[in-house]
């Protein structure tokens, strides 16, 4: 019986470990997309009121749903992220560079360690000398506010989307 | 016996905190066998194969970062282009974006690492691509499906679909994903040598052919595609697009398909499996087309 009372304290401790780390996961996330949103509401068209990048770290404060309310590490601006723009990984930031966009070369940024990115990109590109990326960067540009999407829905008379957006 | 249910339901408990903890699920199903061992419950032999395949799930597509999705996407993009033409109607174009984002922001996925963008491409092949980088490409001819906004719409969104189902990914076979998960897992943040660059474009050309050879020549597999129909219906349901737009755009699809076609004639169940599919499901609830819809869809397609 010793064995399982070993087991049992183990277990518990290792529990409380768990759930501590848990709780300090939730707490700081980091932005795992090139750029996204920090919006008033938890809706795609809830108003923007700041942006953030790739590797910027929030505080998380409340959950509803698919949204995640959040505030910009360092004080400032707070408000509501899409879940799918978040992770709990730490994202390394190889030269102290914050944007992914002005990084070239070797400021790539790592996600828990380093893999496809521009420099396999540009030697993939360099064995395939027939793939032209040209109109890729080109589709890349073509963006759509949210005011327009809003607009767009309103013009074209589509039904009202479910309150508080996609949950 | 009381002691030995009560230290079981405490070690039950703890163990089923731990697997709340979605961080330390690995060592959670570690630790889980481990004590169902030392019980009794099962075997040591059952223990390591549970173990193993505890490792190998988590070491799945997950470890894929956004960033590495959307460097292959890209790439599968670029193989898409070099076979077939762009259609350079800027009026399409941005017509197409604004549907399509629109969808997308209002998926459940709405932030991938490069966003969502469209493409319209100049074939008269009925045809539609996605990357896992969110790059979609719609041809003129499956355009030419599409009997109203709310049509498109649910193409747009079935695409959307596959991205965000990852079926691009899954279709990396299982040895190059190990592969390519080993290399990336090695590599940690220390800068990269020629040899390394090398080794991980090789592995990044194989895990580009394993895609666009199910994006391209063979299709995904079926139950892919009623997945992504399934998913385009719940996403126009949601904006309040008419999900029986799907139906219509199928059964144009129907009568303009060519058999022996390498396009949706090939990759794709046939519009009437889909059709059957989608109804078996559930019942579509039809969402009458305003005018003002109508006109703009019209124009918006004029050149097609």
């Amino acid at each position: 019986m010793t064995y399982i009372r070993f087991m049992i304290v183990g277990l518990v401790l290792f529990s409380v470990l768990c759930v501590s780390m848990h709780v300090n996961a939730e707490e700081t996330m980091s932005v795992q997309v090139k750029e996204s949103e920090i919006r008033a509401t938890p809706s795609f068209l809830g108003k923007i009121v700041a942006k953030v990048v790739y590797g910027d770290r929030v505080i998380v404060s409340e959950k509803n749903g698919s949204w995640t309310k959040v505030s910009l590490k360092g004080g400032g601006s707070q408000g509501w992220m899409h879940a799918s723009a978040l992770t709990t990984k730490r994202i390394v930031l190889k030269s102290g560079q914050t944007n992914v966009l002005t990084g070239a070369g070797q400021d790539e940024l790592a996600l828990a360690g380093k893999g496809f990115d521009d420099q396999v990109e540009a030697s993939f590109a360099k064995q395939n000398k027939k793939l032209d990326y040209t109109w890729i960067n080109m589709m890349e540009t073509f963006k759509v506010a949210p005011e327009a999407m809003n607009a767009f829905l309103v013009q074209g008379e589509v039904g009202a989307p479910s309150e508080g957006g996609p949950q | 016996m009381k002691r030995y249910l009560l230290a079981t339901g405490i070690v039950v408990t703890a163990v089923a905190a731990f697997i709340s903890c979605s961080t330390l699920v690995e060592t959670a199903g570690t630790l889980g066998t481990i004590v169902g061992e030392q019980q009794g419950y099962i075997t040591s032999a059952q223990g390591d194969s549970i173990r193993k395949s505890t490792t190998a799930v988590a070491k799945s597509l997950e470890e894929f970062t956004p960033e590495h999705e959307y460097y292959i996407g890209r790439a599968v993009g670029a193989v898409v282009l070099s076979k077939y033409k762009v259609y350079a109607n800027s009026r399409l174009n941005d017509y197409v974006n604004v549907l399509g984002q629109t969808l997308a922001a209002a998926s459940d996925k709405p932030d991938i690492f490069g966003g969502y963008h469209f493409l319209v491409l100049d074939s008269d092949d009925i045809n539609a691509f996605a990357t896992p980088g969110g790059h979609i490409f719609v041809t003129r001819g499956l355009i030419r499906c599409c009997p109203s906004e709310d049509a498109l719409a649910t193409v747009l969104a079935h695409e959307i679909g596959h991205v965000q189902l990852r079926h691009g990914m899954q279709s990396i076979e299982k040895a190059r994903t190990a592969q390519a998960l080993t290399i990336l897992a090695t590599e940690g943040a220390k800068n990269l040598g020629s040899s390394e660059v090398a080794q991980l474009t090789d592995t990044f050309s194989g895990v580009i052919s394993d895609i666009t050879n199910s994006l391209i020549n063979n299709g995904y597999s079926r139950s892919f595609e009623y997945q992504a129909d399934q998913a385009s219906v719940e996403l126009v349901n949601r904006l309040g697009y008419n999900p029986e737009g799907l139906i219509d755009m199928l059964q144009v699809m129907g009568k303009n398909i060519k058999k022996g076609g390498l396009d949706f004639a090939k990759t794709h169940p046939a519009p009437s499996d889909r059709i059957k599919e989608i109804h078996s499901k559930q019942k579509l609830t039809s969402v009458v087309e305003p005018d003002i819809r109508r006109e703009r869809f019209k124009a918006a397609i004029a050149d097609i």
